[in-house]
């Protein structure tokens, strides 16, 4: 069971690595981008053991604790 | 009255709040182990600058996850006065006890030099030795220095007096040309609402001898034990 964590920053908190990497994207001839966003994604492998709505459950629990700052940061969890 | 300097793995400005303390406060101090969980004893709390764990995840992330930080929250529950500085500031706000967080700089960079800040309030524990509005000498060494917090957190913090030190120009001007990272509002230090938990991106620890080009940060450990004394 492996839960999938992606990490974003919330909207109007900047983002001064995705305006360097947008700019950066632009100098090499992209065009139409209005915006980039840069987040984190982490993989959280759990025992065979554990069933998929525990994982769910715990997976929350550990972007909401650890993987996230809440202040700044939302998170999504997928679970496969 | 007896300080404290916690140690997290690396940490890196530990030595220098120690040396402070004891040569220019004259206090006696101890190193404090991050697994260490006993505080009793204690007056004041520095959690130095450095990179704890390595800045892995987010600055200050893992290291509010150590033993030590559990006891250091019932400490400043009781009062204990708390100084974090540079990554301190950033262990502070990731362990929810200061508001907001500190975000990449700006202009990306890591950035290491002399700036001015303003003391905006001369009545914490932490600036009775200094003047309102006093212009202060004091180097910045942070990629992760930009604070950023809520309208509804800013207004908090505007209100109680909570903003402690603005970066601005050599005559006190807050602008947005001299804010070297980002900061909302050109913010440099904030306390808790109580007034016994500072949080600081500029190292005064770094500006206690004239012969390191300024000694604008000493006042700040004077003001503090004055204030251990007084209690």
């Amino acid at each position: 069971m492996k839960a999938k964590v992606f990490v974003t920053l919330k909207n109007g908190v900047l983002d001064p690595q995705g305006k360097a990497i947008h700019s950066s994207v632009e100098s090499l001839g992209f065009s139409g981008i209005r915006d980039v966003r840069q987040g984190k994604y982490f993989e959280v492998v759990f025992d065979e053991s554990v069933d998929a709505e525990s994982a769910r459950e715990n997976a929350e629990k550990i972007a909401k604790d650890v993987l996230a700052n809440p202040v700044i940061e939302d998170y999504r969890v997928e679970i496969e | 009255m007896k300080f404290g300097v916690l140690v997290f793995p690396g940490s890196n400005c530990d030595h220098d709040a120690y040396h402070v303390v004891s040569k220019h406060v004259g206090q006696p101090v101890d190193f404090i182990w991050h697994k260490d969980t006993d505080l009793s004893g204690y007056d004041a709390l520095i959690v130095p600058g450095g990179f704890s764990y390595g800045d892995y995840l987010r600055a200050g992330a893992l290291a509010r996850f150590s033993p030590v930080m559990n006891s250091v929250k019932d400490f400043a529950a009781n009062g204990g006065f708390v100084l974090g500085i540079c990554n301190g500031f950033q262990i502070l706000c990731e362990a929810g006890l200061l508001p907001g967080a500190l975000i990449r700089n700006r202009g990306l960079h890591f950035i290491c030099k002399h700036v001015n800040i303003k003391v905006e309030n001369s009545t914490t524990a932490y600036t009775e030795q200094y003047e309102n509005g006093e212009v202060l000498s004091i180097p910045i060494a942070h990629a992760e220095g930009n604070y950023t917090c809520d309208d509804e957190t800013f207004h908090e913090l505007e209100k109680n007096g909570q903003i402690v030190f603005r970066y601005c120009d050599e005559s006190g001007s807050v602008t947005d040309a001299v804010n070297p990272n980002g900061a909302r509002s050109n913010i440099a230090g904030i306390c808790s609402k109580e007034g016994n938990v500072l949080g600081m991106m500029p190292h005064p620890e770094r500006a206690c001898e004239e012969l390191l080009g300024s000694n604008d940060g000493r006042e700040l450990f004077k003001s503090l034990a004055s204030r251990i004394q007084g209690s």
